[in-house]
C-alpha cells in the first residue's frame, strides 16, 4: 500500500534539491528521446551538455547567453513572487531593444562616452513602459494580465518587424531589413580579445545583487512576497496591491528591457528582425528553476543556456533540429513542477497490511 | 448590384472559415475551464494538432486518420498536463506555458521534414449549392466537414452545459469541488475528462489549420490563435454560445485586415497583422471592466488546486 501525506512542513532541502532532481530526470528523458531517434544516447547527451562548453570559446558563449536569461528571469521573480503572471517578457526585452537601438541609431555618428549609458537607460525605460500596459489594465479594468502581456509580444515583434524593413533601415543596406550597425560608442566593451562575452554580465550581476537586497533586506520585498503567499493576508496588513503590481511589472519589464538593449549593444551591434531567440519565454522556466531565488536564478540561467548552446552543437553534429534545445526546456519545467510534489506530500510506503479499525 | 452581394456573401464565408479554429479550440478550452481547470497550454497543443495532422495527412494519404490523430495528439498532450495538475497538483498556470513551450518545440522538431510539402484537397460538401444561391451560397455552402462540426459545437456544448446531467457535473465539480465530492462525485475523474475533451478540440483546430485552411506546415503556423482562443473564453464569459460570436469578430478582423492589405491600403502591413492581437486587449478591457460580471460568471475554483484528504 502506498499512502500520500501532506507535509506539516516544507524541508528547505528539498526546496533546493528538486530543482537538481528535475534536471537528472530530464537528462535521462533526453536519453531515452535520443535513442528512440536512432543515436547512441550518452554520446548524444555528450554532445548536448558537455562538447559545447568544453573550450573557452564555450564558456563565453555560455555566459553570453546565460546573461539575457539570467537579467529577464530576475525581473519575472518579482511578479511570480507576488502572483502577477509577466508572460510578456519577450516583448518587453523586444520593445527596450526598439528603444535603446533607436537611441543607438540617433547617435550612430557620434562617438563619446554617455552614448552608451543614454542607450541602455533608454531600453531599460522602454521595456518598463511597455510592461506597464498590462500592469494599469490589470489595475485600472481587471484585465487578465497573462493575455494581455502575450498579445503585447506580438504586437512588439511587428512593430520590430516594420521599422526595420521600413524607416530605420539602412540606406545603404540594399534593402535588408537591418537598420546601420551601432556606432562603437554605442557598443558594450567586450571583456576579451577574441570571444564575445561583453560588458551585460555586469549588469546581470548588479541586479541579481539588488534583487537579493531587495527581496530579501526590505519591507517591499516582504510585502511582495506575503502577497504571493496570500492576497487576503496583504489586503488585512493594509499592503498597496495596486501600486506594488505596478512596481513588479516595471521592475521586470525595466529588466527586460536591459536584456534586449545588452542583445543588441552586445553580441548584435545593430536592429534586426531575430533580436532574441525566445529569451522572454525561455526567462519564465529560468525563474521557477531558479526558485524565484536570485542566487539560484543565476544558476539556473546557466544550466538553461546550455540547452541553448547544447541544441547548437546537436545540429551540427547529430542534425537534430535546433528546437530540440526548446523540448527539453519545456521537459526541465514539466518534471520541476512534478518534483515538486515531493515538496508538499509525502510518500509512505506501508506494506502490505491488514486494515486496522 | 448582384456582384456586390455575392463578393458579400465569399467575404462572410471567409470569415467564418478563419473563426472555426479559434471556435474549436474555445469551445475545448471552454468545457475544461468551467470544470475548474486553467489549461494556457492551448497554442502548444494546437501547433501539435497542426503537424501531426499534416504528418499523418502526408505518411498515409488518409485526411480520416490525420483527423483523427491530430485530435489524439491534443489529447495526448493535454494528458500530460492533466497528470501534472491534477495528481501532482502542480500549479495550473506555470504547467500550462510549459506545455505550450514543449508543444512549439516538439512542433518544430517533428515538423523539420514536413516543411515545403504539398498538403492534399481537403473535401468539401455541397459544393453545387455554393455558386448556384446567389449570397447565402459561399456562406454555408462549399466548406468542409469540420467547418460545419465547428459550427455546431457551440449550440451542442450549450446544451451539454445546461441540459444534460453530466453538464450539471461538470459546473458542480468547476463551481465548488468539495461540495462535488462530498456529494460523492469523482472530482479527478471529471476534470480529466473535461481536459482531455478540451486537447482533444484544440489539436483538431490547429489541424484545421494545416490540412484544410492553408494547407501546409509552416513553422509557428498558430500564430497566437491558441492564446486569443484563451482570451475568447474570458470575453464569452464562460458561455458557449457568446464564443460563437466571439470567434466571428475575431475571424472578421483577420480577413478585413487581410483585404485591406490586398487593396493596399497606405497603412504599413504589420500595422494591419497586430490588430488582432491589439483588438484582442481592447475587448478583454472592455469586458472585464465590469468585474463583478466577470466574477459571476467565472467558474469558481477556476486554476486553484484541489486536493482532498483521503
Amino acid at each position: 500500500m502506498i499512502k500520500i501525506e501532506r507535509r506539516d512542513e516544507t524541508s528547505n532541502l528539498i526546496y533546493f534539491l528538486t530543482p537538481v532532481l528535475a534536471i537528472f530526470l530530464t537528462l535521462v528523458t533526453g536519453a531515452i528521446i535520443f535513442y528512440l531517434l536512432g543515436f547512441k544516447p550518452l554520446e548524444a547527451l555528450k554532445f548536448f551538455f558537455i562538447t559545447p562548453i568544453s573550450d573557452l570559446y564555450g564558456l563565453s558563449e555560455l555566459l553570453v547567453k546565460a546573461t539575457p536569461l539570467c537579467l529577464i528571469a530576475i525581473g519575472l521573480s518579482f511578479c511570480f513572487k507576488s502572483n502577477n503572471w509577466n508572460i510578456g517578457a519577450e516583448g518587453q526585452l523586444t520593445f527596450g531593444g526598439i528603444v535603446g537601438g533607436g537611441v543607438a541609431l540617433l547617435f550612430y555618428n557620434h562617438e563619446g562616452f554617455y552614448v552608451l549609458p543614454l542607450i541602455i537607460l533608454a531600453g531599460a525605460i522602454g521595456g518598463m513602459i511597455f510592461a506597464m500596459i498590462p500592469a494599469i489594465l490589470k489595475i485600472y479594468f481587471n484585465t487578465n494580465e497573462i493575455l494581455v502581456s502575450l498579445m503585447l509580444v506580438y504586437v512588439s515583434k511587428l512593430l520590430l518587424d516594420y521599422l526595420v524593413v521600413g524607416p530605420w533601415s539602412n540606406p545603404e543596406g540594399f534593402n535588408f531589413p537591418e537598420t546601420r550597425q551601432f556606432s562603437d560608442s554605442a557598443r558594450l566593451p567586450i571583456l576579451f580579445e577574441g570571444l564575445r562575452i561583453h560588458a551585460g554580465i555586469f549588469i546581470a550581476l548588479v541586479s541579481v545583487f539588488l534583487a537579493w537586497v531587495i527581496l530579501f533586506k526590505t519591507y517591499l520585498g516582504f510585502q511582495i512576497k506575503v502577497s504571493g503567499l496570500s492576497l487576503k493576508t496583504a489586503k488585512y496588513a493594509g499592503f498597496k496591491g495596486k501600486t506594488m503590481i505596478l512596481l513588479v511589472f516595471m521592475v521586470s519589464g525595466a529588466c527586460a528591457g536591459l536584456a534586449g538593449v545588452g542583445e543588441i549593444t552586445g553580441p548584435i551591434g545593430q536592429l534586426h528582425r531575430m533580436i532574441s531567440p525566445e529569451y522572454g519565454f525561455t526567462a519564465i522556466i529560468v525563474a521557477f528553476l531558479g526558485r524565484l531565488n536570485p542566487v539560484g536564478i543565476v544558476f539556473a540561467s546557466l544550466i538553461v543556456a546550455l540547452t541553448y548552446l547544447g541544441a547548437e552543437t546537436a545540429q551540427i553534429f547529430l542534425q537534430v533540429p535546433k528546437y530540440t534545445g526548446q523540448v527539453f526546456q519545456g521537459m526541465i519545467l514539466f518534471f520541476l513542477l512534478a518534483s515538486d510534489f515531493l515538496l508538499f506530500f509525502k510518500i509512505k510506503f506501508l506494506g502490505f497490511k491488514k486494515y486496522e479499525y | 448590384m448582384n456582384i456586390d452581394i455575392n463578393f458579400l456573401g465569399i467575404l462572410i464565408g471567409a470569415i467564418m472559415a478563419s473563426s472555426v479554429p479559434l471556435i474549436l479550440a474555445a469551445s475545448g478550452e471552454l468545457i475544461t475551464e468551467r470544470s475548474g481547470v486553467l489549461n494556457l497550454g492551448v497554442e502548444g497543443m494546437m501547433i501539435i494538432g497542426a503537424i501531426s495532422g499534416f504528418a499523418l495527412m502526408v505518411m498515409t494519404d488518409n485526411l480520416f486518420l490525420a483527423i483523427i490523430g491530430s485530435m489524439l495528439s491534443g489529447l495526448l498532450l493535454s494528458f500530460i498536463f492533466g497528470f501534472l495538475t491534477q495528481s501532482l497538483l502542480t500549479n495550473h498556470v506555470a504547467t500550462g506555458l510549459a506545455l505550450t513551450i514543449f508543444g512549439i518545440g516538439l512542433s518544430a522538431m517533428i515538423g523539420k521534414d514536413f516543411v515545403g510539402i504539398p498538403g492534399k484537397e481537403f473535401p468539401l460538401l455541397f459544393v453545387n449549392f455554393k455558386e448556384a444561391v446567389p449570397f447565402f451560397g459561399p456562406i454555408f455552402f462549399g466548406h468542409s466537414i469540420v467547418f460545419y462540426f465547428a459550427f455546431l459545437l457551440p449550440f451542442g456544448t450549450s446544451y451539454f452545459l445546461k441540459k444534460t446531467k453530466i453538464g450539471l457535473i461538470v459546473r458542480a465539480v468547476g463551481d465548488s469541488p468539495l461540495s462535488a465530492a462530498n456529494q460523492g462525485i469523482n472530482v479527478l475523474l471529471v476534470r480529466y475528462c473535461c481536459i482531455l475533451y478540451g486537447g482533444a478540440m484544440c489539436g483538431l483546430g490547429g489541424a484545421y489549420l494545416s490540412l484544410i485552411y492553408t494547407p501546409q506546415w509552416i513553422e509557428n503556423m498558430t500564430a497566437g490563435r491558441g492564446w486569443i482562443a484563451l482570451a475568447l473564453v474570458v470575453f464569452a464569459t464562460w458561455s458557449p454560445l457568446k464564443v460563437l460570436v466571439g470567434a466571428i469578430i475575431f475571424g472578421g478582423i483577420t480577413i478585413l485586415q487581410l483585404h485591406m492589405q490586398a487593396m493596399g491600403i497606405r497603412v504599413p502591413v504589420q500595422f494591419l497583422s497586430a490588430l488582432p492581437y491589439i483588438m484582442t486587449i481592447v475587448v478583454l478591457v472592455i469586458i472585464s471592466r465590469d468585474s463583478r460580471k466577470i466574477k459571476l460568471n467565472t467558474p469558481t475554483s477556476l486554476g486553484q488546486i484541489f486536493y482532498k484528504e483521503k
